[in-house]
């Protein structure tokens, strides 16, 4: 893991001083509400329906021990006790108090943590598949080049401004995504050219919001080394050119679609010509030592043990049906990744205590070299389990609530805080995950389902990424009443789309019923081993809007 | 006399106008004492003004700083405006006539210039600061200088802070 040096430490103590120094002058009134506004968003802090939020960075999901336990004494010292895991992998604290955030962010930096650029027209922290080193099929490590980006983007003095928020997410796996590259501003996706060098195909101008896309191609293939420079040409194009007269409009995407593609790749092309031989452009020695950060950790030589998991498997069910879902193969034998779910039905997705955060960090202590990875997901990842610790591991986390066997299941709901918590919510979700919860508790049913993405937001802004669950919901306002709209066949994944609206909308009390008919549609379609979005790409929309406005 | 600060913080007396853009068949009106003028005007009217000492040139957030290519270095002073602060088309354009363009001269932030985008501009390589007028110039120096170092490489440095570690 990326460990602070002294340039770092020096920067981030200087960035306390400022924000400290800002807020100070905002509270004096020497800033007005519009001009602090941007600098205390670039800093995380908004200021919400009942309480600030602030939003803390975890640069591409990857958190110590050490600052789980920080996170938990700062939502004990400063908050209500409980944090919030974002699909951004970041954490929110719902309820700071404006005058305290200096003092946390102090405290943040003395665990080499921080709130920059997790919020506002800036580029935004930088995200990628939880499993990143881990897994078998991974091109390289995209760590590396995360945080090759986090550095380039932080405080970077030309894009602090641009018309909207920016967002940029890695991939490296060639059968996976988990990081939904195609709907950020910048996906890139880590290949090797036909002479096996390492490089991106880089995919601009997806996001979901009011207008969701899914990114086009701009570049087939990128030479790793000409990274930042040609992040800085889009950037550059789209600081310049990207709309600014309609906050709607203002995102790349609208800029690439108005341009067209290939009109937009020109652009850049031109632009980075001017600039991809300059200082910017990466050297083999910079990218070797950020590698050098996302060595493996010390792994034992250690044999799978397939045949005592599976004895362990034959007498437990309620273990099997864990490895079954929460466990993933690992590249060294002997070791699997787990994934801790926080999606127990009655607790909002997400939601952390501060217990639980130290739950978290001794668990990581115990089983996983002291590194925890955030899912977009709203799930936490410990990635180095060895497989003879399994059964032990699991019989820990099911009193913790962790260990709810429903990974990628319907009940695995992403979900953003909504009207419960948030200011430019139209309706609740937390209420419906959880109705939709109880209505599939019965894990027998849920597993003959299968993988399923359902995604829930409350508002058009998509926190809760709604287009490209397999069922998205949108809690929208019909004057003032909450309604929800359903959308069909959206995935963020390889085979990324923006999900078909159904129809009209529903009240909340009916959601559970109306998910329980589109799932029996479902059911009632599929061919053996069919998943969900398969069968809906076969039969289309129409079967299941006959069922449920019947 | 207005206020102008420079890299450094300190605060000098400004001497220079901005000459708004003529209305739809009007001329421009130049004044007495040295003025800016809209760049696109200068250079259509570019050897009217050879040689003039007194008349710099001053670009909206929309324009383009290409259209200087080749001429910049004619001009003592080039300002930027930011209609608003919020408005990042400046700190591009910028950097574009400094690195890009090569323009060695004064260059000058105007409009709605506030202290805590002072690092920035001065890393896109403005010199002279046109600080909001109801805001305390006394504090610039501080702000101009929060961070002791950039990540990145920018106007003020070509040399990016991975290089820098690696040496």
């Amino acid at each position: 893991m990326y460990v602070y040096d002294k340039h770092d430490r020096q920067i981030a103590a200087e960035r306390v001083e400022q924000f400290r120094d800002q807020t100070r002058r905002a509270l004096a009134g020497e800033l007005s509400e519009d001009e602090f506004l941007p600098l205390r968003l670039q800093n995380g802090l908004y200021v919400q329906r009942l309480a600030p939020m602030l939003r803390i960075a975890v640069p591409y999901g990857m958190l110590r021990s050490v600052q789980l336990r920080r996170l938990a004494r700062i939502t004990r010292d400063y908050d209500k006790g409980y944090a919030h895991f974002t699909t951004r992998q970041n954490v929110q604290l719902n309820w700071p108090a404006v005058e305290d955030v200096p003092d946390i962010l102090a405290e943040l930096a003395e665990v080499e943590m921080h709130a920059n650029q997790t919020s506002g027209n800036c580029i935004r922290n930088t995200t990628t598949d939880q499993f990143s080193g881990v897994q078998a099929d991974e091109i390289a490590d995209p760590r590396p080049y995360c945080e090759i980006i986090r550095q380039w983007s932080t405080f970077h003095p030309e894009f602090a401004f641009l018309p909207r928020k920016f967002k940029v997410a890695v991939n490296a796996s060639e059968h996976s995504d988990r990081a939904a590259i195609q709907v950020h501003d910048i996906g890139l996706q880590l290949v090797r050219s036909d002479s096996g060098e390492l490089g991106f195909r880089v995919h601009v101008g997806g996001g979901l919001g009011r207008t969701p896309m899914v990114g086009p191609v701009i570049r087939e293939y990128l030479p790793e080394k000409d990274l930042l420079t040609y992040l800085e040409a889009v950037l550059r194009v789209y600081n310049r050119y990207g709309r600014r007269d309609n906050k709607f409009k203002a995102r790349i995407k609208i800029l690439v679609k108005a341009l067209t593609p290939e009109g937009f790749a020109e652009k850049v092309e031109a632009e980075w010509a001017h600039i991809k031989d300059s200082p910017t452009q990466l050297t083999r020695e910079a990218i070797d030592k950020f590698q050098t950060y996302f060595t493996e950790p010390d792994y034992q030589q250690v044999p799978d043990v397939q045949a005592s998991l599976a004895t362990q498997r034959f007498e437990n069910r309620g273990f099997d049906q864990w490895i079954a879902n929460n466990v993933d193969t690992h590249k060294k034998s002997g070791y699997a990744i787990v994934t801790l779910t926080m999606k127990k039905t009655g607790i909002p997705p997400g939601d952390v205590s501060d217990r639980q955060l130290e739950q978290i960090a001794d668990l990581a202590d115990e089983y996983s070299f002291g590194e925890v990875r955030v899912t977009h997901q709203q799930n936490a990842v410990l990635a180095d389990v060895r497989q003879d610790r399994l059964y032990e591991l699991w019989q820990a986390i099911t009193p913790m609530g962790f260990a709810t066997a429903n990974l990628n299941k319907l009940t695995d709901v992403i979900c953003c805080p909504g009207g419960d918590y948030c200011a430019l919510a139209n309706a609740k979700s937390i209420p419906v995950a959880e109705a939709i919860q109880r209505k599939f508790e019965d894990l027998d049913y849920l597993y003959d389902i299968g993988d399923l993405d359902l995604n829930i937001s409350g508002c058009m802004n998509a926190c809760g990424h709604h287009h490209v669950g397999n069922i998205g919901v949108l809690g929208v306002d019909k004057k003032g009443q909450e309604f929800y709209q359903i959308s069909l066949g959206g995935s963020s994944h390889h085979d990324a789309a923006i999900g078909k609206i159904l129809g009209p909308s529903f009240a909340r009390d009916d959601m559970p019923d109306v998910v329980k008919r589109i799932i029996d549609v479902y059911v009632d379609n599929r061919t053996q081993e069919e998943a969900f979005l398969d069968t809906y790409r076969r039969i289309g929309i129409d079967p299941f809007k006959e069922r449920v406005y019947a | 006399m207005p206020k102008v600060i420079t890299e450094d913080g300190s605060i000098i007396q400004d001497e220079w106008v901005v000459v708004e853009r003529p209305a739809d068949g009007e001329s421009l009106d130049i004044p007495e004492q040295p003025a800016l003028i809209p760049a696109d005007l200068w250079l259509a009217g570019k050897e009217h003004f050879e040689g003039r000492k007194d008349i710099g040139v001053w670009f909206d957030s929309h324009q383009e700083p290409e259209i200087l290519a080749g001429v910049v270095n004619e001009l003592d002073v080039i300002a930027v405006n930011f209609p608003k602060f919020a408005d990042g088309r400046g700190y591009s354009i910028a950097r574009l006539l400094r690195e890009r363009l090569q323009y060695r001269n004064e260059l000058r932030a105007i409009g709605d210039v506030l202290l805590d985008q002072l690092q920035f501009m001065k890393r896109c390589g403005f010199d002279r600061f046109v600080l909001r007028a109801d805001k305390n110039a006394e504090e610039a120096a501080r702000c101009l200088n929060f961070f002791s170092q950039g990540y990145q490489a920018a106007t003020d440095t070509d040399v990016p802070l991975f290089r820098r570690r690696a040496s």
